[in-house]
């Protein structure tokens, strides 16, 4: 009789009556590959740790999103988030779906631009536009939203300068119940603020006013906040329609729609708890009903969805450096990979799946990064099976934000590649290398 | 009180179901915990231990003494041996 397999030894006390803190126990099947494309074999090819996007994920969830608005709304665009993830591939996918871009700063411009989007395509957000900014934004006929009133003066003052008339946006900010107010972007809706906007906008008659804007807020997954939101632009359309006789081409939600994810004080897994495209779009259209204006002159419904379109379209595969018992008792294991390119890891808790078959019982693991930090902690409670040294896991809905806020530091980033049909793969941005890290230093003469 | 005379004390089933009577605690141990707990109250050493382990499993690691220490570790973190015994 064949003997069985070792299993490291472990003691696991039973907490009858609490919730358990350490959740379900991940990862029963293994991910060993990745739209066709073996886990090892990108390994081996790029290093570890490593991004990985689906392509497939990319535009399934693109045409998920589109098809359920379209199906409610007659016109609907796109705008792609820059800001969520800005590797030209990632952004190419999207344009080639017929996504607009979003904008929040000269570089993302310039990055638009260099991927031939062009200046009428892209709608450009944010507090901070400099006059050369607005300058080259209202002169290329980009879609400009105003944040505050001294970007619309500047904007008035340059359209006089470029005896132009451009077509901007006005950026709202406003009251949903259960969701926190994010007052400090644009124009604010219940003090009148906004109101003074628009007639200070008409008054000027330099720019022509074509949208509103508001962008409630991030990772919402109460669709009734939409719901909300779009009655209030609604009604403040029809309002603006009465007063000043301006017929706005477009009311755009901004994005915030909640991904797959989990937040760390989120009861419930994301797949479970996160509304399907669908239930957002019921709300919006619901709220966008309250529009009196004809139906031929409905205005576009603009949506700046980011992180629920990207965020489940990576994964970070990240291989185990070490095994230790923690004096509470847990184990902890160290990974290739920490917060300084998975940022994520301070609101989520990042599914973890091994990438090869585990034997052993599932104890209270805690994983760690390589910083010599210790707020390096990827996961900081879940139940996995014993991993060996060598062992790769998969960190799932990373796609949103961290190649964009991920920090050189203390490590290189690494490699992000792109699975594509058939399990073909390419690099989307090689690892960094030293020369990257020192290349913009100077050495002042005198060292 | 002995080093380990609490351990054995402890009820400890075929499953690896233990139950600590001085404190009412539950524990659940794998097989291999089972076999250490076991090695424990019978009074052997980590060398010992470590000769059973490998009699009784398949792929044992080369380090079995570390994962031993480690779950002396438990051990002592759930108060089921004293603080300051080691093997």
């Amino acid at each position: 009789m064949s003997k069985p397999r070792y299993e490291r030894p472990v003691l696991i006390r039973h907490e009858a009556g609490l919730m358990n803190k350490f959740g379900r126990v991940q990862a029963l099947r293994p991910l060993t590959e990745i739209d066709g494309a073996a886990v090892d074999e990108l390994v081996a090819a790029y290093g570890s740790p490593l991004f990985v996007f689906s392509e497939r994920t990319l535009v399934e969830r693109a045409r998920e999103l589109k098809e359920a608005f379209a199906r409610r709304w007659p016109r609907v665009r796109l705008a792609w988030s820059y800001k969520t993830n800005y590797l030209g591939g990632i952004c190419r996918i999207f344009h080639r779906e017929g996504a607009f871009a979003e904008v929040v700063s000269d570089f993302e411009y310039d990055k638009a631009l260099g991927l031939g989007v062009p200046p009428d395509h892209i709608h450009w957000n944010g507090p901070y536009k400099t006059d050369a900014a607005l300058t080259r934004a209202l002169a290329g006929g980009a879609i400009v939203h105003l944040d505050h009133f001294d970007e619309l003066a500047a904007a008035e003052r340059i359209a006089e300068r470029l005896d132009l008339r451009p077509s901007v946006a006005l950026r709202i900010s406003l009251s949903v119940e259960g969701v926190p107010e994010w007052s400090r972007f644009g124009f604010h809706l219940e003090s009148g603020q906004a109101r003074d906007a628009v007639a200070r906008l008409v008054a000027g008659n330099r720019l022509e006013l074509v949208g509103l804007h508001c962008h409630l807020g991030t990772f919402i997954a109460d669709v009734r906040a939409y719901g909300e939101q779009a009655r209030k632009l609604a009604r403040l359309a029809n309002e603006i329609r009465e007063r000043h006789g301006v017929r706005l081409g477009f009311i755009d939600i901004g994005g915030g729609f909640a991904s797959h994810n989990t937040l760390k004080e989120q009861y419930l897994p994301g797949t479970q708890a996160t509304p399907p495209f669908s239930r957002y779009a019921e709300a919006v259209i619901e709220g966008l009903c309250e529009l009196t204006c004809p139906a031929r002159e409905q205005p576009l419904l603009v949506l700046e969805t980011g992180r629920a379109l990207v965020d489940d379209a990576g994964t970070l595969i990240a291989t185990v450096h070490a095994n230790k018992r923690l004096p509470d008792g847990r184990r902890g294991v160290v990974l290739d990979a920490g917060v300084n390119v998975l940022f994520t890891a301070f609101w989520y808790r990042h599914d973890v799946v091994p990438c090869q078959e585990t034997h052993g019982t599932p104890e209270p693991t805690v994983l760690f990064g390589p910083l010599c930090m210790n707020i390096d902690v990827i996961r900081d409670s879940l139940l996995l099976p014993p991993l060996q040294v060598g062992d790769r896991i998969a960190l799932r809905n990373c796609g949103a934000y961290n190649v964009t806020q991920w920090m050189q530091f203390i490590t290189y980033r690494p490699a992000v590649v792109l699975v594509g049909d058939g399990g073909r793969h390419a690099l989307l941005r090689r690892c960094e290398t030293l020369d990257d890290v020192v290349g913009p230093e100077q050495t002042p003469p005198w060292l | 009180m002995g080093a380990t005379d609490k351990l054995k004390d402890l009820a400890l089933s075929e499953s690896g179901f233990v139950f600590d009577p001085y404190t009412g605690s539950t524990f659940s141990a794998n097989d291999t915990g089972r076999k250490i707990l076991d090695g424990l109250r019978r009074g052997l050493d980590r060398d010992a231990i470590a000769a059973e382990l490998r009699q009784g499993w398949d792929g044992v690691p080369d380090d079995l003494g570390r994962d031993i220490d480690d779950f002396v570790l438990l051990l002592r973190r759930q108060h089921l041996l004293p603080p300051d015994f080691s093997l």
